[in-house]
């Protein structure tokens, strides 16, 4: 189960579908559904792929889309409030075993990390790797 | 008693809670995400709103939420009021939250998470209506889940078991009491030789989950 598919939603979803899984995806734009067709180079559906369009924080949508069968569930809208609160709703009322949710902002990523949510923050990613290249010894001359 | 309140969003809700807060002499800081809201508001409220997303937790800590004794979130997003609240009470261990649910379909969510009271507008207004509407046989005025109590109010109707006994014949089950009776546009608090006519509107405070069994007292065939 992947809640939203901009380009970090897509490829995943793509790469699960593509390595065999089910992928359902809920996204509340239907042109995301495009942007998984162009991935695939045909239909999402041709390929097996499930898509619900609506608002993660639905309870009718996120039923739709399959949340309470799914094994894993992504969290990836472009808004970290709504993805920390899909998660925590993915954990506590669909009992999902697997719950991934991206948040932007380092602080809050590494708290609710600590409070037993799986969070992957990009943006300490990037600071840790941009750190790194900064700082790193110079080449000899 | 004064408070220092955190309130989060400075729409109407927040500004004008802001303003009754202050007049009532309770030191309030107001957060508000968009700036040209903020510059409005920091006219009137002047130091005591600060612009900056409450969802932020440098944001929450600039304002002080460490030494705060209430955190009332008031913005137009419900996640953004879940997680406000959420922070507030489980990061900073403040003992008292308020959640504005935009949504009412929301409303499972902030229980869910533990976001207890979210008051919800669309909710407050059902129940006025309720209230304005006696037909409903059974209102609740009053709810306190983690204190396991409410108020129930029920208009009793002609055939009902309860007419014509005293208080102190009813037989309520264990865990309820009727603390008012309403009759003829004033209200008593009923001794236990207090005679119950059809038409009074009792209140009733129980335990959740005896409400079938005190329906069964005042309504004909239970019906509410």
């Amino acid at each position: 189960m992947v809640v939203g598919a901009g380009r970090v939603g897509s490829s995943v979803a793509t790469s699960a579908l593509l390595a065999g899984h089910v992928v359902s995806v809920l996204d509340a734009d239907p042109l995301s559904h495009e942007r998984l067709d162009v991935e695939l180079g045909r239909s999402w559906e041709e390929n097996g792929g499930r898509f619900t369009i609506g608002t993660a924080l639905e309870r009718d949508a996120l039923d739709e889309a399959g949340m309470a069968e799914s094994d894993v569930c992504i969290v990836c809208t472009n808004g970290d409030n709504t993805n920390l609160v899909v998660a925590q709703i993915a954990q506590r009322r669909y009992d999902v075993p697997r719950v991934i949710v991206r948040v932007l902002d380092p602080r809050r990523a590494a708290w609710y990390r600590e409070q037993g949510l799986h969070t992957i923050c990009p943006t300490q990613i990037a600071i840790d790797q941009l750190t790194a290249a900064a700082l790193a010894p110079a080449p000899p001359a | 008693m004064s408070l220092y309140v955190i309130v989060c969003g400075a729409g109407k809700v927040g500004w004008n809670l802001a303003r009754e807060l202050i007049e009532k002499d309770h030191e309030v800081t107001v957060i508000e995400s968009d700036r040209r809201r903020y510059l409005i508001v920091e006219q009137e409220l002047e130091h005591s709103v600060q612009y900056g997303d409450a969802t932020e937790l440098w944001v929450l800590e600039r304002a002080g939420i460490q030494r705060a004794d209430l955190v009332v979130a008031v913005t137009g997003d419900d996640e953004d009021n879940l997680l406000i609240c959420q922070v507030a009470k489980e990061k900073y261990l403040c003992d008292r939250i308020i959640a504005r649910v935009n949504n009412p379909r929301n409303v499972d969510t902030f229980k869910l998470l533990g976001i207890q009271p979210a008051v919800s507008a669309t909710d407050l207004i059902l129940r006025l209506i309720e209230h304005e509407v006696p037909s409903y046989g059974l209102i609740h005025l009053l709810d306190l889940p983690e204190e396991r109590l409410e108020i129930i109010e029920l208009v009793v109707s002609d055939d009902a078991p309860a007419v014509g006994r005293e208080v102190q014949e009813l037989n309520m089950p264990e865990g309820s009491l009727v603390i008012s009776v309403l009759r003829d546009h004033g209200g008593f608090v009923p001794k236990a030789d207090t005679v119950i006519r059809a038409g009074d509107e009792v209140l009733v405070v129980l335990d959740p989950g005896l409400e079938a069994d005190i329906t069964a007292h005042f309504v004909a065939n239970g019906r509410a």
